[in-house]
């Protein structure tokens, strides 16, 4: 061969590799291919595990709700109780011993009966410490559950005999609880309450021992018992369900397959719905929102969550109330919620979000806020002039200046947008300068949890309806305190609202307590939230609530758009 | 060759050690932990999951379970290889641990499933750099001086400057929901292959574009190829035989950390595109402080930079026999 020859070789074979690059390629995609789900949605990001005992995010409660099914299912429209794994239940006159009675054709999705035994076991993993599971708390309104949750292991079986939880017959379960507890019933269609299924999981923990948890949800190994099943899952792809025949009520599952899509960027879940690929998102590009709300299937209702500033009480000036209060007045928060946020956030002067049913939701006090702009005006003049006054008698003026302040939020746009608006805010009416810190998220949270900030950004999710779910995380023990603020009374009246009977007389010290916390102020409250949702016209069943909560067994299609 | 080789390998193990005892130390060095969230865990639960995987021992004992060559888990001794079913645990028997935050993954897995995607992707795109940067950087010095020059010039300037996002975007808007040809986003047919290979391509397409022509300047300006014109061969032979050889060079050298990187994804353009690829754990796995994730994708960034600059390096001496494996070794 001539070296000419060789060289000619050389560049046909460079070229050549190409061809076989571009068809590996190709295959390898070609593997991934799955034609979509009769309905996709999408879902953020990746979920954290199918395990619906050890989660704590909304995107992991809805994948848990889709797959398991616990004693009770939330109405899609006003989230009361609807009958699930129980086909009924009689709470005692006492409010202490709820009996539920199981259906008798409850089962797994290997056609496995689900019995009593199945909840005991489920419940005593969700409590045992080695379970690592964020909310086992919630169960320990069960008598004896939170001196369960605390034992070591020597102390283990005594203490579970304690507990007040019983199976008396395999279609009965009997619940005793410590003190009333309001929303227990609504604890049941929560996800660490859903059952998991035994011999599954004992069965991976004891040939996988690493790796069990990887073992026992993968496709093929997970049994569950909601109304659908999961055949195929892609780490940061999708989660592929189908109909679960063995499922009790699967005549009335309407869609045969869902796709829930791990899809991060908000622009990309726009695009695909828009193009027909997804057919629902839960969050829109916050530019966009002001286009967005006039289409007929944009739904934003309000959210059960707050918005809200946490104030670091243990750094001067910020440790003087009359401080914080100057700084919470100052703010106009109509504009705030009207100009910058745009979606129809509610302005909150509560900690607590608005849509609380029978609860006497205290608010800051502040200046009426008119319906008008003239109104508004006033308003914010007379409470600017208050907060000026607040500041002079805290000992600040022309000869004492305000020292500077500087806000601590985590990473986003959003987030930066609403610090510059407080910003100039403070600056404008109070002559405070302000600085603005970011920080990733991780960074930021140990910032605020070893306060280190003066003013953090800060938001509170309700888990279920109920003003407790906020209020208790500012109890003094609470780790989600995170402000160095402590106060025996506001403790005092959280634990008496926890035992008292009586309904009414619960929320009235809850609100009281709230009114505490609204007048110390460790919290500057600034708006509520809410749910964006842009949902397949066609879509049945699908309902906005206040908890962003979709059971998507009721989900069906219609002839005709909403 | 062969001692080259060899020697290769030895320097890798050093370098494979040293960037896992660094990055080891370095990633727990950083605030903020793995179980951290807004709503904050019960300490007894965040007690747990510590001593679940092991964050509740000395960093020393971490690193050497970790690495592999003694196991202190529940279900392990001391010494591993003592009970003869494996002779080494954790990293020294390829297993990269759990993800902390992907709970129902190990890394390995996660690996496995994201690394294809994001080299089938790297491999059309790096189809598009080629085919789209040697043609035009070849034209632009052939034509060097003329109105096509300056114009390929400008673009190549354009597609180094032009961020992805702005890149992919506006594809999007035309091909999507302009024309309606393509699909928004997604992962599985050669549809959705296209934008996004296309978006990260282009930037490497105009790097090889401007290395070529400048290459290629460089050459034709050398004695060998004006005695090649003299002694009366036809233009393209000169440039096809004897220019374009030795100005692909440079090239060759750039390709091969620019294939490392092109392999192993791109944050953005899998967002935009949704791509289940692996580029999205080298940003997310350190903002999650998933230690064990974040291991894995330098461990595997770290073996394919080092295996593309080997072969990269053998490459050169087929292309320009003046350099030796010895002095590339």
């Amino acid at each position: 061969m001539t070296a000419a020859w060789r060289a000619r070789l050389r560049n046909v074979l460079a070229l050549a590799l190409l061809v076989p690059l571009a068809a590996l390629a190709l295959a390898l995609a070609r593997r991934a291919r799955l034609p979509r789900a009769e309905f996709v949605y999408s879902n953020g990001s990746e979920v954290t595990t199918l395990d619906p005992a050890t989660v704590s995010g909304q995107a992991e409660g809805r994948v848990a709700m889709a797959l398991f099914e616990g004693l009770t299912v939330k109405h899609p429209q006003t989230l009361a109780p609807l009958p699930g794994v129980a086909e009924r239940w009689e709470v005692a006159p006492d409010g202490l011993t709820t009996t539920f009675h199981l259906r008798a054709d409850a089962r797994w999705s290997n056609g496995e009966r689900l019995t009593a035994e199945d909840f005991l076991f489920s419940w005593r993993r969700l409590l045992e410490p080695e379970t690592a599971a964020p909310f086992a708390y919630q169960l320990w309104c069960v008598r004896g559950a939170e001196a369960f949750g605390r034992s070591t292991p020597e102390e283990r079986e005594a203490r579970w005999r304690a507990v007040g939880l019983a199976a008396p017959d395999a279609r009965t379960l009997v619940v005793e609880l410590a003190r009333p507890t309001a929303y227990f019933l609504a604890l049941t269609s929560f996800h660490p309450l859903f059952p998991v299924h035994r011999r599954s999981l004992e069965e991976a923990q004891r040939r996988f021992p690493g790796r069990w948890q990887s073992e026992w949800v993968r496709p093929g190994h997970l049994v569950s018992n909601g109304p659908f099943k999961l055949v195929e899952r892609r780490v940061n792809d999708r989660l592929r369900l189908v109909r679960n025949p063995e499922y009790w009520d699967v005549a009335s599952v309407a869609l045969r397959s869902l796709d829930i899509l791990a899809l991060e960027h908000i622009g990309t879940g726009l695009n695909l719905y828009l193009a027909g690929e997804v057919d629902w998102i839960d969050r829109v590009p916050a530019a966009l929102v002001p286009q967005l709300r006039r289409r007929a299937d944009f739904q934003a209702a309000p959210y059960l969550a707050s918005y809200f500033y946490r104030v670091n009480v243990t750094r001067p000036p910020l440790d003087d109330v009359r401080v914080r209060r100057a700084l919470a007045l100052a703010v106009d928060r109509p504009t705030l919620c009207a100009a910058i946020l745009q979606k129809g956030e509610p302005p909150s002067w509560s900690l607590t979000p608005p849509g609380l049913a029978g609860y006497p939701r205290p608010e800051m006090r502040h200046a009426p806020q008119g319906a008008d702009e003239a109104a508004h005006a006033a308003a914010l003049a007379a409470d600017r002039a208050e907060a000026r006054a607040l500041l002079a008698a805290a000992g600040y003026g022309p000869a004492r200046p305000f020292p500077p302040l500087e806000i601590l939020f985590n990473t986003s746009e959003t987030h930066r947008d609403v610090a510059e608006v407080l910003a100039a805010d403070w600056s404008a009416a109070l002559g405070i300068e302000v600085k603005l810190l970011n920080q990733e998220w991780k960074s930021f949270l140990d910032s605020q949890t070893n306060l280190r900030y003066d003013l953090s950004r800060s938001s509170w999710i309700g888990d279920y309806p109920d003003p407790n779910t906020f209020l208790e995380a500012f109890t003094s023990r609470s780790e989600n305190n995170r402000t160095g603020w402590s106060s025996t009374r506001y403790d005092a009246l959280v634990a008496a609202a926890a035992r008292e009977v009586d309904a009414e007389r619960r929320l009235a010290l809850l609100a009281e307590a709230e009114a505490l916390l609204l007048e110390e102020l460790p919290i500057l409250p600034l708006f509520g939230y809410v749910s964006q949702n842009l949902v397949h016209p066609r879509l049945g069943g699908f309902h906005p609530n206040v908890l962003d909560e979709h059971p998507p067994k009721f989900w069906h299609w219609q002839e005709r758009a909403r | 060759m062969t001692l080259f080789l060899l020697r290769r390998a030895g320097w890798f193990l050093v370098t494979l050690w040293l960037v896992v005892s660094v990055s080891f130390v370095l990633m727990r060095a950083v605030r903020g932990g793995p179980f951290s969230s807004e709503r904050a865990l019960h300490p007894a639960v965040e007690q747990s999951l510590r001593a679940r995987y092991h964050l509740d021992w000395p960093l020393w004992k971490q690193y050497l379970q970790y690495v592999g060559p003694l196991d202190w888990s529940a279900e392990g001794h001391a010494l591993v290889g003592g009970d003869g079913t494996r002779p080494f645990g954790g990293l020294l028997a390829l297993d990269l641990g759990p993800s902390f935050k992907y709970r129902d993954f190990t890394v390995g897995e996660i690996l496995a499933q994201s690394l294809p995607v994001s080299a089938a992707l790297g491999a059309l795109a790096l189809v598009w750099a080629l085919a789209l940067g040697l043609p035009c950087g070849i034209l632009a010095a052939v034509r060097r001086g003329t109105r096509l020059d300056l114009a390929l010039r400008l673009g190549a300037t354009l597609g180094i400057a032009l961020p992805n996002f702005v890149v992919a975007g506006l594809l999007v808007l035309v091909f999507v929901f302009g024309l309606g040809w393509l699909p928004p986003a997604g992962w599985g047919d050669l549809q959705h292959f296209l934008l996004p290979s296309f978006v990260l391509g282009l930037p490497f397409a105009a790097y090889v574009a401007r290395l070529t022509r400048a290459g290629l300047l460089e050459v034709l300006n050398q004695d060998y190829v004006r005695t090649a014109r003299a002694k009366g061969l036809p233009p393209r032979l000169v440039l096809v035989r004897h220019a374009l050889r030795a100005a692909l060079l440079p090239v060759v050298t750039y390709l091969g950390p620019a294939t490392a990187g092109i392999l192993t994804g791109s944050l953005v353009v899998e967002k935009i595109f949704a791509i289940p690829g692996v580029g999205t754990h080298f940003v997310n796995s350190a903002l999650n402080r998933d230690y064990p994730l974040a291991m894995g994708v330098t461990l595997v960034y770290t073996v394919l930079v080092y295996a593309l600059n080997t072969l990269v390096d053998a490459a050169a001496t087929l292309l320009d026999p003046r350099i030796r494996l010895e002095e590339a070794g």
